[in-house]
């Protein structure tokens, strides 16, 4: 307990005086990226919609990028990740992402090829 | 000679024990490991979704036609506002729980008292917008026609906009009497799932309105539904048309797939529950800081262990608001 708080964030670029107002800080930059998605979300560019990069709307690759931001600072600061030691953070860390990007891109893959399985009349390589 | 060795002659040797390389106490440690676990459910669940929203991509509805309605203001468009402001009240609430554990470590009672209120009172305030939504969600508001084939059909008029089977369906022709006990089998009930309107009537109304179009549920390569003319629209319906479905359930839903609704329902029901469970355990540490148990005890680590979890239930609504209503 009252273990010292590491009070830089952004790799060092923004320091804060106390713990308290470096979770107001967070705070603010939390809620400026929510508010950038939910007005992305409600205007929808054309421009995002109509690009794609790796078989996802470029639009949907921002979401996706931007809620990890916002992930990693909820744990960082708010689950004072930041403060744990490198072994703690690595074994949850680590183990979490691995597992889940795992099990998301097989199972992506798998429901991509059952869409084409039902559009192409059931055979997609003939052999 | 002892017949039990008590000492093992390597206190303050490293292999000696009692180390604690992690330096995290063991309830906190145990959360961590109890929330990777978790984390690994929803991620379960989320991935499905993702599955099968792969497998239908091209008639997968979009959470800006389905969430579209903001508390008070009826018939105004507004998606994203309703479930924006459930977001900014759950972070929030998680701002004022990390600030009762900052108090918490400072040794403030009546500061831990108050941030842990407020993040209660935030919790509550999520969980009521979250039954004002599936509540909307059930009703439905437009309502369509589900085909044979399990398909959803949806009207619109010749400019474009969403019409309300109620609005234009011939109500006085043949009216549905209820199945009774008195004038029936009394073995048969009657149906469970049963609309303000029958099919038959919105078939009448579709075919006396010459104004009313159909849309599919599939998309075209651009990501709009595909609007049919007037002439394929009366062959969809008079052909394919079969049910009547106003609002969301299990098994119909009038915004699209039915399994978008079974997932909607699922996670965010799971996730609902975390948050439920999560004020519960807050309302039961709040009392015991007001009790004065943490000041005896001289450490206010519960407060953490159970911002821990608090912080998670965030972080999973983080990423059920980009899959559910963003992406």
């Amino acid at each position: 307990m009252a273990h010292e708080h590491k009070l830089a964030i952004f790799r060092g670029a923004v320091k804060f005086k106390s713990n308290v107002s470096k979770i107001w800080g967070v705070f603010a930059f939390l809620s400026i990226v929510t508010i950038v998605e939910v007005a992305l979300g409600i205007i929808r560019p054309e421009f995002l919609i109509d690009t794609r990069f790796l078989a996802l709307k470029l639009l949907n690759w921002i979401f996706i990028i931007l809620t990890i931001v916002k992930a990693y600072y909820i744990t960082w600061d708010f689950m004072h990740m930041r403060d744990e030691t490198s072994g703690l953070r690595r074994a949850i860390i680590w183990t979490s992402i691995f597992l889940i990007a795992y099990l998301v891109v097989l199972v992506l893959i798998e429901g991509d090829y059952i869409f084409e399985v039902y559009k192409s009349g059931f055979i997609k390589f003939d052999f | 000679m002892e017949a039990t060795v008590v000492k093992t002659g390597t206190e303050g040797k490293t292999w000696g024990g009692g180390n604690q390389p992690l330096k995290a106490s063991y309830g906190k440690m145990m959360m961590w490991f109890f929330i990777v676990s978790d984390a690994l459910t929803f991620s379960g669940f989320l991935a499905s979704y993702g599955f099968s929203r792969f497998k239908f991509v091209d008639a997968w509805p979009i959470a800006d036609e389905v969430f579209t309605h903001f508390p008070f203001l009826h018939g105004v468009e507004a998606p994203m506002y309703y479930v924006a402001f459930m977001t900014f009240i759950l972070i929030f609430s998680s701002v004022t729980m990390v600030l009762a554990v900052d108090a918490g470590h400072k040794m403030k009672q009546n500061k831990v008292i108050l941030y842990l209120f407020l993040t209660i009172i935030g919790g509550l305030i999520f969980l009521g917008s979250q039954a004002w939504e599936w509540a909307t969600f059930i009703k439905g508001d437009y309502g369509a026609i589900e085909t044979k084939g399990g398909q959803i059909i949806q009207f619109l008029d010749k400019e474009g906009e969403r019409v309300a089977i109620r609005d234009f369906a011939a109500i006085n022709d043949g009216d549905r009497i209820p199945q009774t006990r008195e004038n029936g089998l009394w073995f048969a009930e009657d149906t469970e799932y049963l609309p303000t309107v029958s099919f038959e009537q919105v078939k009448a109304g579709f075919l006396a309105n010459d104004n009313l179009l159909v849309r599919l549920q599939h998309k075209d390569e651009h990501g709009h539904h595909i609007i049919l003319s007037r002439q394929e629209s009366i062959a969809k319906v008079v052909n394919d048309g079969q049910l009547v479905v106003e609002g969301a359930n299990l098994r119909h839903n009038e915004y699209g797939h039915p399994l978008f609704a079974n997932f909607f329902f699922f996670i965010t029901g799971f996730h609902g529950f975390h948050v439920a469970t999560g004020v519960l355990i807050n309302i039961i540490i709040f009392f015991n800081v007001i009790l004065g148990t943490y000041e005896r005890r001289n450490n206010y680590e519960m407060v953490e262990k159970v911002g821990l979890y608090w912080h998670f239930v965030d972080l999973v609504w983080v990423f059920v608001f980009t899959f559910f209503y963003l992406v």
